[in-house]
């Protein structure tokens, strides 16, 4: 999903360019509309499944939009009650909190083993093309897929985890890993840094692929060590796409849901509710849609903060 | 720690890299392999296992038990040709609307063209709950909960985007004479563009397509919102359901999840080239 970033800014380049060589003045009416013909379609498509629901959701957090409202066909506009509901329960401030640690913990992690494991696979050895296709799989089955296999290594009685740390003496007792309200928040962010590795992986070694490899070795020449070679060197060079990287990843991991519910239905104890799930829990399974609108927006909000920075790191990308 | 090996292993692979392979970084790599997918075999081996042996799961299955494949595909079968129904539907809604769109942001000068394109970027940020919230009350009324052509056009906004900025950055590249060569046989340009551009960016029509499939296939947020009923059920509603009806049955949910995994494992090996191009393609170039 880099090329979006990558590439549109590439494109923009050339649309600059195209822009500034033809300004025929007075363009054909009769050509724009035809030739608008072929984007309408898609564009009424965007309208109507991401416009709309921002739109929806705007109006309906300030409805009462209850179950009542399929009987009557009224979802009477209640000011700001819904927001003075949610956001006087404590589950919101818990959910806000847990959404900020999963999404900061996963990055960080998914980064780091990613960074490693891209650096790793800059050398050339037998298989590590077919290598590297395979450490995608992770990433590339289904969200919920990946949090029932997990279930059940993380299982307390009978998962392979807590079996081989007790074979090897590592602990005297099962871990509760997803049982306790202590330790559920912590594995679902394991669980999550694992299916985040491999993008992290591609798209930095993709960066790492265009760092010229003279600047490296001038570097090495220098007698640089590693350490000061990847963060004196690698690191300032690789900033734009360590910048994508980050972002769209905050972007998507904001908003997971399938893998929580999958894992842990956002208990135990409420300890895994995050923004995308309460936002579920209040909008489907108790019908109060205004209510869940309401956490739907707050989570465009703090996706938004992000989407600011994401656009000036494009902007950032094409003056590069 | 990886990075101290790192050091060590990347001075070898300078010595050696013109004389002999460098069998030691391989062996690092089949390592790490190992480990991040060892949570993968562990479902392909829980599922080969007798339900019987599962509270002593063993590393190695005894023998070929086929019992759990065979309890799963009996609840699930149904479900795995909805899934496969409902992708193939979204990649063609998503390719449909996709390839004119990206052919006319990528060639004409269209007045508006930039604010479509940053549009397009934007929606990646919108949260599907929130779409789904919105999108649950529209359908009731238009009446497409519980349907098909519902979860198909909800799915296909997953691939949308994507293929979009895809493709288009892919036709930006297609030589002017080209198309303009095209042009003068007389072809409008929707015949240009089903004849000559369409052809030609092949590759990303496939990864686009590729990738559509893959996300409608993961979906579970839509599938899970936008049905009340059995009627449309995708295989990842299936295993969740199937997960809460039989906590203690690990050997058939591990089975179910097998399957389940199966056209991502697929698609990987078939198609290797058009994924990595899809993850990474802005950096190939």
């Amino acid at each position: 999903m880099t090329t979006t970033v990558r590439e549109s800014a590439h494109a923009t380049g050339t649309e600059n360019a195209e822009r500034s060589r033809s300004s025929r003045p007075g363009a054909e009416r009769r050509r724009v509309v035809s030739q608008w013909l072929f984007v309408v379609p898609a564009v009424l498509y965007m309208l109507m499944f991401f416009s709309f629901p921002l739109v929806r959701n705007a109006v309906m957090s300030f409805q009462s939009y209850t179950p009542a409202t399929y009987f009557t066909g009224e979802a009477p506009f209640t000011g700001l009650d819904n927001w003075r509901a949610v956001l006087s329960d404590e589950l919101f401030a818990a959910s806000l909190w847990h959404t900020l640690l999963f999404t900061l913990g996963s990055l960080a992690g998914q980064f780091v083993v990613g960074m490693a494991l891209a650096l790793f696979f800059q050398r050339r050895f037998p298989l590590s093309g077919l290598m590297r296709s395979l450490l995608l799989l992770p990433w590339l089955i289904p969200m919920v897929v990946a949090g029932t296999l997990w279930r059940r290594v993380l299982d307390q009685e009978t998962g392979v985890l807590n079996g081989a740390l007790q074979g090897l003496q590592l602990t005297d007792s099962a871990i509760p890993w997803l049982s306790s309200p202590d330790f559920a928040l912590l594995s679902v962010v394991l669980v999550n840094i694992w299916i985040g590795i491999p993008f992290n992986m591609v798209i930095l070694y993709g960066g790492l692929q265009e760092i010229p490899r003279e600047i490296r070795e001038a570097a090495v020449l220098d007698g640089a060590g590693f350490f000061r070679r990847f963060f004196s060197v690698t690191l300032p060079m690789l900033k734009p796409v360590v910048t994508v990287v980050l972002v769209l990843g905050f972007m998507s991991t904001v908003k997971i849901l399938d893998l929580i519910l999958a894992l842990t239905n956002g208990g135990p104890a409420h300890a895994t509710e995050t923004l995308g799930t309460h936002t579920y829990q209040l909008s489907f399974l108790q019908l109060d849609f205004g209510q869940g609108a309401v956490v739907g927006n707050v989570l465009i909000l703090v996706s938004m903060v992000f989407a600011v920075i994401y656009l000036r790191a494009n902007r950032e990308g094409v003056t590069r | 720690m990886s990075s101290t090996t790192s050091t060590a292993a990347d001075r070898g692979a300078r010595t050696t890299r013109a004389k002999r392979p460098d069998y030691l970084s391989a062996a690092a790599g089949t390592a790490i392999l190992a480990v991040l997918l060892f949570p993968l075999y562990w479902m392909v081996n829980t599922a080969l296992q007798p339900e019987a042996a599962l509270a002593e799961v063993r590393w190695v299955p005894q023998t070929l038990d086929l019992g759990n494949f065979g309890r799963a595909w009996s609840s699930q079968a149904d479900n795995l040709l909805t899934s496969i129904l409902v992708a193939l539907g979204a990649v063609a809604v998503c390719l449909a609307l996709a390839a004119p769109a990206a052919y006319a942001l990528a060639r004409f000068r269209l007045p508006g063209g930039r604010a479509v394109v940053f549009g397009t970027l934007i929606t990646q940020m919108v949260p599907g709950i929130v779409v789904a919230n919105a999108l649950y009350n529209a359908y009731v009324e238009l009446n497409l909960v519980n349907s098909y052509l519902g979860l198909i056009l909800a799915d296909a906004s997953l691939g949308l985007p994507f293929t979009i900025i895809l493709l288009r950055a892919f036709m930006v590249s297609i030589p002017e004479e080209v198309l303009e060569a095209g042009m003068v046989d007389g072809a409008g340009r929707w015949l240009v563009m089903l004849r000559i551009a369409l052809p030609m960016s092949r590759n990303a029509l496939i990864t686009g397509g590729l990738f559509t499939f893959l996300f409608a296939w993961s979906d579970f947020l839509f599938a899970l919102t936008l049905n009340t009923t059995d009627a449309v059920k995708p295989v990842t509603l299936g295993i969740y359901e199937y997960l809460g009806a039989h906590v203690g049955d690990w050997g058939a949910v591990m089975a179910v999840a097998t399957l389940s995994s199966i056209p991502a494992a697929v698609l990987l090996v078939l198609a290797q080239r058009y994924v990595a191009a899809g993850i990474s393609g802005g950096s190939i170039k």
